[in-house]
């Protein structure tokens, strides 16, 4: 018995401290301060190096505004959208977020993001429209500014294309040839992967055949990922994996650096941002990658989709909103500011200014052989089809790694899989009571 | 003279209380606010109108017992809890098995360098089940696996540790990988603590080590296995760690394969903290009646057996 119970108290005493170091960590968040004044704002971010490009602001523009911000490291992607929103709840946000562009519609859904308009609409000339419009969600209010854009591009091995007698396709149905020709001089190996973990991927192949998951009419959302271009997109891929032409493992695993690396897969669809990747997947093949424009649906067309990319939003906590709004406008369109961007964070700018000057004069390393690689990528942003997200995408990337994992792996029907992504979806945006158009 | 005694009288009625404070203290700030909290919001829901864009499209509204219902009919949490019962069902009985006989092994007369073979086999339960997770899914990708690489080169089959039946094996073999040592740990100190005249009665009566095994050792730490046993269940129904880091790995881990991944899911992948809480009482809940029910059985048992 006085063992258990001392137990127990270590116990407790463990729980208060811990309580109060998180007590601790929610207090620091808070950067709000008296209106008049100097103003320091908070900033959530997960670019690495912000803090280097925030130091170029609160010595320059924001010394002489008296306005300094404050960089707090913060986990990526959907993990930052949870801690953002449950900061909000307790209206202690940070003034500043960084937010993936899918993520805007389910952030101003919870009316965390602040109508930043009228500070930045300066800023707006600077983008590419298609990128602009992902801020607005189709309304008069500008909810964040663009920072760093995926436009996505094909990557392939190219000396083993030529070993193989391969040529770079330029349409699906190339690519799908591509991959069975592949699959019969060389059986061991793959052109590429479906790899139902990535549901941004997915999302943006969609996108780049013309599909629009979430629109608006009037007072009603309407979801259409079980639209006819992303059946086609999902009937191509599920094809594919079917006639057991492409692997159907998933991305970013153990097994799919070595593929890469000893060249068992041989292309890759990806994004702007893949020589990172590459750099660290596949270390022993630099130099024998090259970059080409995404395969298209029809010979004539000139399009492509994006995978990934992010904006810096100001929060509705926020006491000085439009402080934070300059702040934001300056670092994404700031000359000085985005060359330090690619420097220290590695990033591609939404700022179509900055895709061909400083950092973007030479190929990446990995690509050091392509040397327009850069003049080659910012001319395929440029034809980036507009995207259009809801405020449940979060649901809809969960249920998609849950739909396409069991079907790649039984290689069976991905449009089945597709109408499970469209039901659960527009399930849970009517249990939150969410208007549906049927 | 009268008011001191009455203070000290004070003083000793109330001492037991105010030692009593701090713990009751904090027992309520955070144990039992933080889950009156989760049960409060078990009841709650979010209420959107419209569009849901902009302030004041979504309020907090009561639910009743919605989610609840919700989390019965869906069907997914039944499946996760099916899955975790077929997983437990390996990984209970050959843990705490291999446990009890390492246990039995270390403490017979003949054991060779008992302190090594101890430390090596409780080692595991040291390392974070996180990085164990990582370290065995590593092992079990047949692309970077040295295992399917002798494999392949002796001619042998491949199977697909990630897939299908051999999955469950997979992360069982994780759980009892981490698992068999600290349980192992918890016998041995209990045969460690069974007097010696036991054995000396036993040797005059003729018993081998073997009935001695049988027929003294296993009953008389009987009351270790039923706390291993019961710990071994808590952490069962809590399975996480190995599933979540093995689900990038394959197709075959979806992000709700155990009912506490369900919770996790819908709390921080869907922001649905409401249905997340309903859950997460449920499951509490069912774990309080298994264990207790469990708790109590044994009890029955040996209060039985102590009569009879």
């Amino acid at each position: 018995m006085p063992h258990t119970k001392r137990r127990r108290l270590v116990t407790t005493a463990l729980a208060v401290s811990l309580g109060a170091t998180a007590l601790a960590a929610c207090g620091s968040g808070d950067g709000t301060e008296a209106e008049s004044g100097p103003v320091s704002l908070t900033y959530w971010t997960w670019t690495p190096g912000m803090d280097k490009v925030v130091d170029l602001w609160n010595k320059g523009p924001g010394k002489k505004d008296r306005i300094t911000v404050t960089v707090k490291k913060q986990a990526s992607g959907d993990t930052l959208i949870t801690k953002i929103l449950t900061a909000h709840k307790a209206k202690k946000a940070p003034d500043l977020v960084q937010a993936e562009y899918q993520a805007l519609p389910t952030l101003v859904s919870n009316d965390a993001l602040a109508d930043i308009s009228d500070e930045v609409d300066d800023a707006k000339d600077k983008f590419a429209e298609g990128v602009w419009q992902q801020t607005t969600l189709g309304t008069d209010a500008v909810y964040a500014v663009p920072q760093d854009i995926g436009p996505m591009m094909f990557y392939y091995r190219e000396d083993l294309f030529r070993q193989y007698g391969l040529k770079v396709p330029t349409t699906w149905e190339q690519f799908a040839e591509t991959a069975r020709r592949l699959k019969q001089k060389a059986p061991d190996k793959d052109l590429t992967t479906f790899s139902a973990g990535d549901s941004g991927l997915f999302a943006g192949l969609a996108q780049q055949a013309g599909a629009k998951w979430w629109t608006t009419s009037g007072d009603k959302w309407k979801v259409g990922i079980d639209d006819a271009a992303t059946r086609k997109v999902a009937d191509f891929w599920g094809g594919l994996v079917k006639e057991g032409v492409i692997d159907n493992q998933p991305m970013y695993t153990p097994s799919w650096n070595k593929a890469l690396n000893t060249g068992k897969q041989i292309a890759w669809v990806s994004a702007v941002w893949a020589p990172g990747t590459l750099t660290t997947a596949a270390p022993d093949t630099e130099g024998k990658w090259a970059m080409a424009p995404l395969p298209q649906w029809s010979a004539d067309q000139d399009v492509t989709g994006s995978w990934g990319g992010s904006s810096t939003a100001v929060t509705t906590d926020s006491a000085h909103k439009e402080a934070a709004a300059e702040f934001a406008a300056w670092l994404n369109t700031d000359h000085d500011a985005l060359n330090a961007l690619a420097k220290e964070g590695g990033i591609y700018p939404a700022s179509t200014s900055a895709q061909l000057s400083g950092a973007f004069s030479n190929p990446p390393a990995y690509f050091s052989h392509q040397a327009d690689f850069y003049t080659k990528a910012a001319g395929i942003a440029k034809t980036t089809a507009p995207s259009a997200w809801g405020p449940n995408v979060n649901v809809a990337y969960t249920s998609f790694k849950d739909a396409f994992g069991p079907a790649a792996k039984n290689k069976s029907d991905f449009t089945a899989a597709l109408r499970k992504v469209q039901d659960d979806t527009v399930a849970d945006m009517e249990k939150q009571g969410f208007e549906v158009a049927r | 003279m009268s008011g001191s005694t009455s203070r000290r009288s004070y003083g000793v009625k109330g001492a037991p209380y105010g030692f009593l404070l701090p713990a009751t203290v904090l027992f309520a700030l955070f144990f039992a606010l933080p889950i009156g909290y989760a049960v409060w919001l078990s009841f709650r829901k979010v209420r959107v109108s419209g569009l849901g864009l902009g302030s004041g499209a979504r309020k907090e509204v009561w639910a009743g017992f919605e989610n609840y219902t919700g989390a019965f009919r869906d069907s997914e949490l039944l499946h996760g809890a099916l899955r975790v019962l077929g997983y437990g069902c390996i990984v209970v009985p050959v843990m705490l098995g291999l446990a009890l006989l390492f246990a039995l092994m270390l403490d017979s007369e003949k054991a060779r360098l008992a302190p090594f073979t101890r430390l090596a086999i409780f080692l595991p339960y040291a390392i974070p089940g996180v990085v164990a997770a990582l370290l065995w899914g590593f092992l079990y990708l047949p692309d970077v696996s040295p295992f399917y690489f002798v494999l392949d080169k002796l001619g042998l089959p491949q199977p697909d540790l990630l897939d299908g039946g051999p999955l469950y094996l997979a992360l069982s073999n994780i759980a009892v990988w981490g698992g068999t040592g600290f349980n192992m740990i918890v016998i041995y100190t209990s045969l460690r603590s069974i007097p010696a005249e036991v054995y000396e009665a036993a040797e005059l009566d003729g018993a081998t080590p073997l009935q001695v095994a049988l027929r003294i050792k296993i009953p008389m730490v009987a009351p270790s296995l039923v706390l291993t046993f019961f710990f071994s269940i808590i952490a069962t129904l809590q399975v996480f760690n190995e599933p979540t880091t093995l689900k990038p790995l394959t197709n075959s881990v979806n992000t709700t394969w155990s009912p506490l991944m369900k919770v996790y899911q819908d709390a921080f992948g869907r922001n649905d903290i409401y249905s997340a809480a309903a859950e997460a009482t449920l499951i509490a809940v069912v774990t309080l009646l298994l264990s207790f029910g469990f708790l109590r059985a044994a009890n029955r048992r040996n209060k039985q057996e102590a009569t009879g």
